[in-house]
């Protein structure tokens, strides 16, 4: 690898994290202001024109706010645990394309990493994030924390398993496990609807939806954080910026999914390109950023309507009837694959 | 550039090892066992072997270990307390296993010459070629897997649900 190949591909590096960041906080604004209007509020308005600033003084606030640490907290693990959170949320974005193929001086620019298992390592890293929830839960030394940690581990278990059991059938019909194979599988139309594997894979693609909501703590699987029962759960004794830390990895984890049930379900950056080549250039960036946009939405909409769910009835959701119809839905799938390249 | 990274990911992996048998609470040992899977899975990623890698960052430390954090913490274990140690452990345990060290280096060193062993990074196998051993070559050992776990299972929640007969 040469050097200007090099520091090329570090500056592409430093470009999408802080994009992604800065995302993330807007996403953070987002779901204030839609909320807020769902429940005829009005939402963050003071700062900036239509609050739009907002993040920035968070921000501010939040690195300046004193650093608080319990006292019988176990030291090392309960600085780990929030970094800990945010690196595996990160890191899971590395492997995300969010265009065509773009190569300029010899580096893609719409991808950090183009591995042939970018699936396997997006679930290989969302496994290893629950780490981050479960030990600031036991290091914490307090009660609801620990609660929280534990719940959170056995719903990510029981979840994870619905998830990899409902991409099974996207894995199916592309026959790749790159992410860029798959979105490129789902190229052109049939009729006159686009050839998206939500169509045919609309169980696995709801399957899919539902465990990646309990798995990013979302409402209404918040369990973990359930704010009426557990204070704040995993996070209740952390402060200032180790707290801001899980918060974007809760966040950054809400967008990666987004990203990922765009590209496995909705065709990626696929959609109407027309007009000048720069336009041409910039359509798919668009057309993805819609599609995540939406889900980002419809996350927000869940969030503002939706009531949380008992522990116990998310336990009995998750193994009775997720797993048993994302299971139901691989074996349909395959039979149909297997009758039709037969 | 191989060398280096094999010898970082080999001495975390062995450094973990260690660490796993010296701390003394549960959670600081299942930590480091976590820690020896990932540098595990980092050295079958050098070997080209990336399905491998990833299986085992899935199964082993995200799923399995998983379990065993929320089994610590479910039964909130303390601290290890620690027995006299066996005096027969004490003199003859670092003798025998450097002897054990020495034999398996000498067999393997003679059984493999150096042309023969995997080289890092041109490891033929890739996934799909995994799966088609598995289901063509290997398909009656896998089923067998299957219904041993399949077995294990329907053991499991017999067990568990013992208490409300």
């Amino acid at each position: 690898m040469s050097l200007p190949i090099l520091i090329f591909t570090l500056a592409k590096i430093v470009v999408i994290l802080l994009v992604l960041l800065t995302v993330v906080a807007y996403a953070v604004w987002f779901e204030r202001k839609l909320v807020a209007r769902i429940q005829s509020r009005w939402g963050p308005t003071r700062v900036g024109p239509h609050g739009l600033l907002q993040p920035l003084a968070d921000a501010i606030k939040l690195l300046t706010k004193e650093d608080i640490t319990p006292s019988g907290v176990f030291g090392l693990v309960y600085l780990l645990a929030p970094a800990l959170s945010l690196i595996t949320a990160l890191l899971a974005f590395s492997v995300i394309p969010f265009g065509p193929v773009t190569e300029v001086g010899g580096v893609d620019l719409f991808q950090i990493a183009d591995l042939d298992i970018g699936l396997l390592f997006i679930l290989s890293i969302s496994s290893m994030g629950v780490y981050g929830i479960v030990l600031a839960g036991w290091s914490s030394n307090s009660k609801y924390s620990l609660l929280g940690g534990l719940r959170s581990s056995a719903q990510m278990i029981s979840y994870e398993l619905a998830a990899g059991l409902s991409l099974v059938g996207v894995l199916l019909l592309s026959g790749s496990l790159n992410l860029r194979e798959i979105v490129n599988a789902q190229t052109g139309v049939w009729g006159i609807i686009p050839r998206w594997n939500v169509f045919p894979q609309f169980i696995g693609f709801f399957c899919f939806l539902t465990a990646a909501i309990a798995e990013t703590n979302r409402l209404p699987f918040d369990l973990p954080e359930a704010e009426t029962e557990l204070v704040a759960g995993y996070h209740t004794e952390y402060s200032s910026m180790k707290f801001a830390m899980f918060f974007m990895a809760e966040y950054t984890n809400m967008l990666t999914v987004s990203c990922l049930a765009t590209l496995l379900f909705f065709g990626g950056w696929h959609g109407p390109t027309f007009g000048p080549a720069v336009l041409q250039a910039i359509l798919p960036l668009f057309w993805f950023s819609l599609k995540v946009l939406c889900f980002l939405f419809l996350y927000v909409w869940i969030r503002g309507t939706l009531p949380r769910f008992r522990y116990d009835q998310l336990m009995a959701f998750g193994w009775k009837v997720l797993v048993p119809v994302a299971l139901g839905n691989l074996v349909l799938t395959s039979f149909i694959v297997a009758l039709w390249s037969a | 550039m191989y060398p280096l990274f094999f010898f970082v990911f080999a001495t975390a992996a062995v450094g973990f090892a260690i660490n796993l048998l010296v701390q003394r609470h549960p959670i600081h040992s299942a930590l480091s066992l976590i820690g020896v899977m990932a540098s595990l899975a980092s050295l079958y990623l050098m070997l080209g072997a990336e399905f491998i890698a990833a299986v085992q960052v899935i199964v082993y430390a995200g799923a399995i270990m998983v379990l065993f954090v929320f089994v610590i913490m479910l039964l909130n274990a303390g601290e290890e307390e620690r027995t006299d140690r066996s005096r027969l452990a004490k003199y003859l345990g670092m003798p025998l296993f450097l002897v054990f060290l020495v034999t398996l280096a000498t067999i393997l060193s003679r059984q493999f010459s150096p042309n023969s062993m995997v080289q890092f990074g041109d490891f033929p196998g890739h996934t799909a070629d995994i799966g088609r051993r598995l289901f063509q070559n290997f398909l009656l050992p896998f089923e067998v897997v299957s219904i041993l776990i399949l077995i294990a299972i329907v053991g499991a929640v017999v067990l568990a649900r013992k208490e409300t007969y």
